[in-house]
């Protein structure tokens, strides 16, 4: 997992850690200790997971440290009254990155427990597979009499409790169907079991040659296996999700007379004054009451470029903001936001999304009725041959209903998704939607959004070398003393190209306009054309340039691009390639647009979009029949996110896209996604052999059933053999 | 043939025995970090010289 795309800038909580947020880091325990958690996203090795636990363990307060390599997290339990936060100082003291995760949105998923839970009794169900075999092979080998009904009988003892217990996941679901008169693929699983315990029972009693103890137990095992697959691996990606969304403590900074305080979000009140700091995200939407700065709306309307702000500008949730501190009066809290008004899109999508007809839900709707039908039908065939004997009718149905039993069926689907997962996982990928990966295999079409998505929303100074050294070296001087964007871009150039800064006597920023300085006794500003022009003989500059102006003498202009996101270049190559139409839809300018969308090759591209119009063109596609994949990451992308056929989100967009999005990019190289795609239509080729594999088994094992000749032990070998070929299939997912 | 009357015993009693060990290593969080239960085994903060008096 990356590192560099867990902290922008503006969404570091660890950076205005606050009383607030630590508090809420941890939660308080029984006995006054408390727990809290680190996020570690560098660790790696066993080197790491020692360094940490030391390091930690060390510290007066420390309990107890538990790194979890899985998660890259780290638990402590500390005593009261120790201040959290100086875990993280004293980790990134001894070089691990560290930052504390909010313990209310990580205990908010359930996931976990669930997790264990289906570990449980998948255990119980591998504890009970393997004895009663052991009974059940005596049996095979020749057990007669008394010793056979012995042994049925301690296999009733282990069986019985073991279905009740390890089948509940089936019986519930199976149930839930039933009630909404409906059938699942886990009605004709619960039938089986229940059938197949009971008759074996009923077989025990009178001293009956089989019982198929083992096969409804292994039954049992190995569809559990397949289930607690599918849950792990969801549970991977939702914690990481989690994860990435307990990193944004949620907090805001409300004025009381001349202080500040932290509360926490949901008690910001309309008319409350809020302070929002240089590098902050606005909490909440409002008015300016004071103060200058320049916004970052980028989320919002994906315009590259600073928009100015002062005294009665309004301000909306979720920008960020650049340069000097701001006073906001709240006009809208919490739902009432425009930020939350687009998440709420999040929640059409995903009912959208749950209406998608997955593989396993066509393979299901046809298997239910099939496997009814012909155990009916067995039942009564055979009540006619042998002139109404129930006893061996009812035994012919339940081989029939444990034979065609969706062992492979319920194993097929998530094997394949298992293995996919961890791959895409490793090289960054999170598969949050447990359908994302068909609906990856399908895309036809490609929609990017720009900035923060093909770029990196980040500015990078044009032409470098064209601009004259001593001026670069003196503009750098400058800019080290702000966090502005451009500043950051003008340094990075300068220090790229190895020119020392200038020496300065003075330098002070103005919040919204620039920065002033002295240099040699000459006045000196960077900033807005038309402030810093101000003191110069500048020649007319457009609106937003960036100028270097000395006290009377010229003034050299600084020109930026967005820097484009590594992978780009790749990434579209490689959609062309595989012959993907590419489509790239911004909200920013039609120069800006074109000019990025000439570098990279795209030829198709709309600029000045608002999200409505995203979400339109997207519903136009649909309509047109085409599969479209939609990457982006703003606020005005999650309708388009919410409409498109699969979507995905780099790790730096806001919480209310990524949790629309089918898949987050935690790496920031987006030519992973040309993984996805690859991995996704592999993934569904093995999930159709799988289906091939488990129908040519089940031709071959039905008629042989429906003859009567399926004794239990073909039965068990029937079972396993077609599992295991079916995982091992799984297994070449690459 | 009597032998089955202790054997089964013993080998259910194993059985169980090996269940609530397993019982034990769910419900204490055993299975959750299999990345790092893989690295665990590699560091050496424990050495395996016997205690020096």
């Amino acid at each position: 997992m990356s590192n560099a795309e867990y902290t922008s800038p503006a969404a570091c909580p660890a950076c205005i850690a606050t009383p607030l947020a630590t508090d809420r880091a941890s939660r308080t325990a029984t006995d006054g200790a408390q727990e809290v958690h680190l996020s570690l996203p560098t660790i790696h090795c066993a080197a790491c997971i020692s360094g940490v636990e030391n390091g930690l363990s060390r510290m007066a307060g420390v309990q107890d440290v538990r790194v979890n390599l899985t998660r890259k997290r780290a638990t402590v339990r500390l005593a009261a009254g120790v201040d959290p936060q100086t875990l993280a100082r004293q980790l990134s003291d001894i070089g691990y990155e560290a930052q504390l995760l909010d313990g209310a949105t990580l205990s908010a998923g359930e996931s976990d427990r669930l997790a264990r839970d289906l570990l449980m009794r998948l255990g119980v169900a591998g504890f009970a597979m393997m004895n009663i075999m052991l009974l059940s092979i005596s049996v095979w080998a020749g057990a007669t009499d008394a010793t056979r009904d012995l042994f049925h009988w301690i296999s009733a003892a282990i069986a019985l409790p073991t279905i009740l217990f390890a089948g509940q996941p089936f019986f519930r679901n199976a149930w839930a169907a039933l009630s909404h008169a409906r059938l699942n693929m886990d009605v004709p699983i619960s039938l089986a079991l229940l059938l197949a315990t009971g008759v074996s029972l009923y077989e025990t009693a009178h001293g009956g040659k089989h019982a198929y103890f083992d096969a409804a137990v292994s039954l049992n095992f190995f569809l559990l296996a397949g289930r607690f697959l599918d849950q792990k691996m969801r549970s991977v990606a939702r914690s990481a999700a989690t994860q990435l969304a307990a990193l944004e403590v949620p907090t805001a900074l409300r004025l009381n007379g001349d202080d500040a305080e932290t509360v926490s979000l949901g008690d910001v009140a309309v008319g409350d004054l809020l302070l929002v700091r240089p590098g902050n995200r606005v909490p909440v939407d409002g008015v300016i009451e004071a103060g200058a700065s320049e916004l970052d709306r980028a989320f919002l309307t994906g315009e590259t470029d600073p928009v100015p702000v002062a005294i009665g500008a309004e301000v909306r949730a979720g920008e960020v903001n650049l340069t000097g501190p701001l006073t906001v009066r709240a006009t809208a809290v919490g739902e009432d936001t425009l930020l939350h008004s687009l998440a709420d899109l999040v929640s059409v999508a995903e009912e959208a999304k749950s209406k998608y007809n997955s593989l396993a839900n066509r393979a299901s709707r046809i298997y239910s009725p099939v496997v009814h039908l012909m155990a009916l039908s067995g039942f009564l065939t055979w009540m006619w041959l042998t002139g109404g004997d129930v006893r061996v009718s009812i035994m012919i149905a339940v081989s029939l209903l444990i034979i065609t039993c969706p062992c492979a069926l319920g194993l097929a689907v998530p094997a394949v998704s298992t293995v996919a997962s961890g791959k895409l996982f490793r090289a960054g990928l999170l598969i949050k939607h447990a359908t994302a990966l068909e609906r990856l295999a399908e895309v036809d079409e490609v929609v990017f959004d720009k900035t923060g998505t093909l770029t990196l929303g980040r500015p990078t100074l044009k032409g470098a070398e064209g601009i004259a050294p001593e001026a670069l070296a003196l503009a750098a001087a400058l800019a080290r003393v702000s966090a502005h964007p451009r500043s950051v871009a003008i340094a990075d150039a300068a220090r790229a190209l190895g020119l020392p800064p200038a020496p300065l006597e003075e330098a002070t920023e103005y919040p919204g306009l620039g920065i002033e300085g002295i240099v040699g006794g000459r006045k000196v500003r960077l900033g807005r054309a038309e402030w810093a022009g101000d003191i110069g003989a500048a020649a007319p500059q457009p609106t937003g340039a960036t100028l270097l102006v000395v006290d009377g003498g010229a003034a050299t202009p600084f020109r930026f691009e967005d820097t484009i996101r590594p992978g780009a270049q790749a990434l579209i190559a490689h959609l062309a390639e595989r012959g993907l139409p590419v489509t790239l839809l911004s909200g920013d300018t039609p120069q800006a647009v074109a000019h990025l969308a000439d570098q990279l090759g795209i030829t198709t591209w709309r600029a000045g979009m608002l999200p409505h119009e995203k979400a339109e063109y997207l519903e136009g596609r649909a309509a047109a029949g085409q599969r479209v994949m939609m990457v982006g990451d703003g606020l005005n992308d999650t309708a388009a996110i919410a409409t498109a056929h699969v979507s995905i989100a780099p790790a730096s967009a806001l919480e209310a896209t990524r949790v629309a999005a089918d898949v987050v990019l935690v790496s920031p190289d987006l030519s992973h996604i040309a993984d996805a795609l690859r991995i996704g239509g592999r993934a569904r080729r093995r999930i159709l052999e799988n289906f091939v594999i488990a129908g040519v088994y089940n031709a071959i094992s039905i008629p042989i059933a429906f003859l009567g000749f399926a004794t239990p032990l073909a039965a068990a070998i029937a079972m396993s053999t077609s599992s295991i070929v079916v995982s091992l299939n799984a297994l070449r997912t690459r | 043939m009597e032998i089955l009357l202790v054997l089964i015993p013993i080998s259910i009693g194993l059985a169980g025995f090996w269940l609530l060990s397993f019982f034990w290593s769910v419900r204490n969080k055993q299975y959750d970090d299999p990345e790092g239960a893989r690295y665990r085994i590699l560091r050496d903060d424990y050495d395996d010289h016997p205690a020096e008096d």
